[in-house]
């Protein structure tokens, strides 16, 4: 018990410590919230899985610093990320724009989804004309019926 | 037939996607600073933090930019090959020490061998965002008219010099 309580301890030290490491903060929380809503929006390049306002790398942690100082500097989101494009390309973009460039990434899903109903259509019309097949003659029903014990056919 | 080429061809199209993707390294991002000018810099010399050196003040020359840094562990992978470089003479090499210590620095270079013409400190990585470092070491080749013509993300190695960056400094030499 004392040694849960111990870790515990541990962890909400190592969160304080943590949250001293993080950059002053608390003091605007309306610019704190811009620069969450703002980063969250744009790529960590060290660890691309995670964004801006996520990631602990050093990187990131000085990214975020440089756009807490722009946001104060009076520059608006769309600055910013200008400013973000023109050092890393539109790859620290969870958005990316249309053009030339990135149009089979906007286009790439419809174009696959239209293949899939294209082929889907013409999947079941194909099925629909061997199912509406020949229609068997009266002579040929009734051998069918005498072939499957003429118990009118209600199969195992 | 037509019933198992499709499925075929497409399980060789995705292959092939997949092939591509899978020898890309994602960690290389193009640099959306190829054929700009390079941001301009003013920062303190390693050796002499009273001197500063401007991005003008190289200009005129085709010079290599290497990011490195003290606490870089692909530096060391990379250095000599820098050395190698260095000897050789064919084109100076800039060291950008990113947000590095001066002592840490000097020791390191003190420990295996110096090739840089000169080194500045960025120490708290503002000129380092300018020219979109995100994994050290990178190399810029900046041309006479001070335009960034190639980068190289991570450790340089004796192949990427003879195959990239050398026949790119002849050309641009010339």
């Amino acid at each position: 018990m004392i040694r849960l309580a111990g870790l515990l301890m541990a962890a909400v030290f190592a969160g304080a410590a943590i949250a001293a490491e993080a950059p002053p903060a608390a003091d605007d929380p309306a610019l704190e919230k811009r620069v969450v809503q703002l980063t969250s929006e744009l790529r960590c390049l060290v660890c691309q899985n995670q964004s801006l306002a996520d990631s602990h790398a050093d990187l990131a942690i000085d990214l975020r610093n440089q756009i807490r100082e722009m946001m104060r500097a009076g520059k608006s989101d769309a600055e910013i990320r200008d400013y973000m494009v023109q050092r890393y390309g539109d790859f620290v973009l969870y958005r990316p724009p249309l053009k030339a460039t990135t149009v089979l990434l906007w286009a790439g899903p419809f174009a696959l989804l239209l293949a899939g109903f294209v082929g889907l259509v013409a999947y079941l019309r194909r099925r629909r004309a061997r199912a509406e097949g020949p229609e068997l003659s009266a002579e040929e029903r009734a051998r069918a019926q005498a072939l499957l014990g003429g118990n009118g056919g209600h199969g195992s | 037939m037509a019933r198992f080429l499709i499925p075929l061809a497409v399980f060789l199209v995705l292959v092939a996607f997949l092939a591509i993707g899978l020898s890309r390294d994602p960690h290389e991002v193009p640099s959306p600073l190829i054929d700009k000018p390079a941001p301009a810099f003013r920062l303190p010399a390693l050796r002499e933090p009273q001197k500063t050196v401007s991005r003008d003040d190289l200009r005129g020359q085709v010079w290599l930019l290497n990011v490195w840094a003290s606490w870089c562990v692909s530096c060391r992978e990379e250095h000599p090959v820098l050395v190698e470089l260095a000897k050789s003479g064919v084109v100076p090499i800039y060291g950008l020490d990113y947000k590095d210590t001066r002592e840490a620095a000097l020791k390191w270079l003190a420990e295996r061998g110096d090739p840089y013409t000169l080194s500045i400190v960025d120490a708290d990585g503002k000129v380092g965002i300018d020219y979109g470092v995100y994994g050290v070491p990178e190399t810029y080749v900046i041309d006479k008219q001070g335009v960034i013509r190639y980068k190289h993300i991570g450790p340089l190695t004796a192949q990427v010099l003879q195959d990239k960056i050398l026949p790119l400094v002849r050309k641009l030499q010339a």
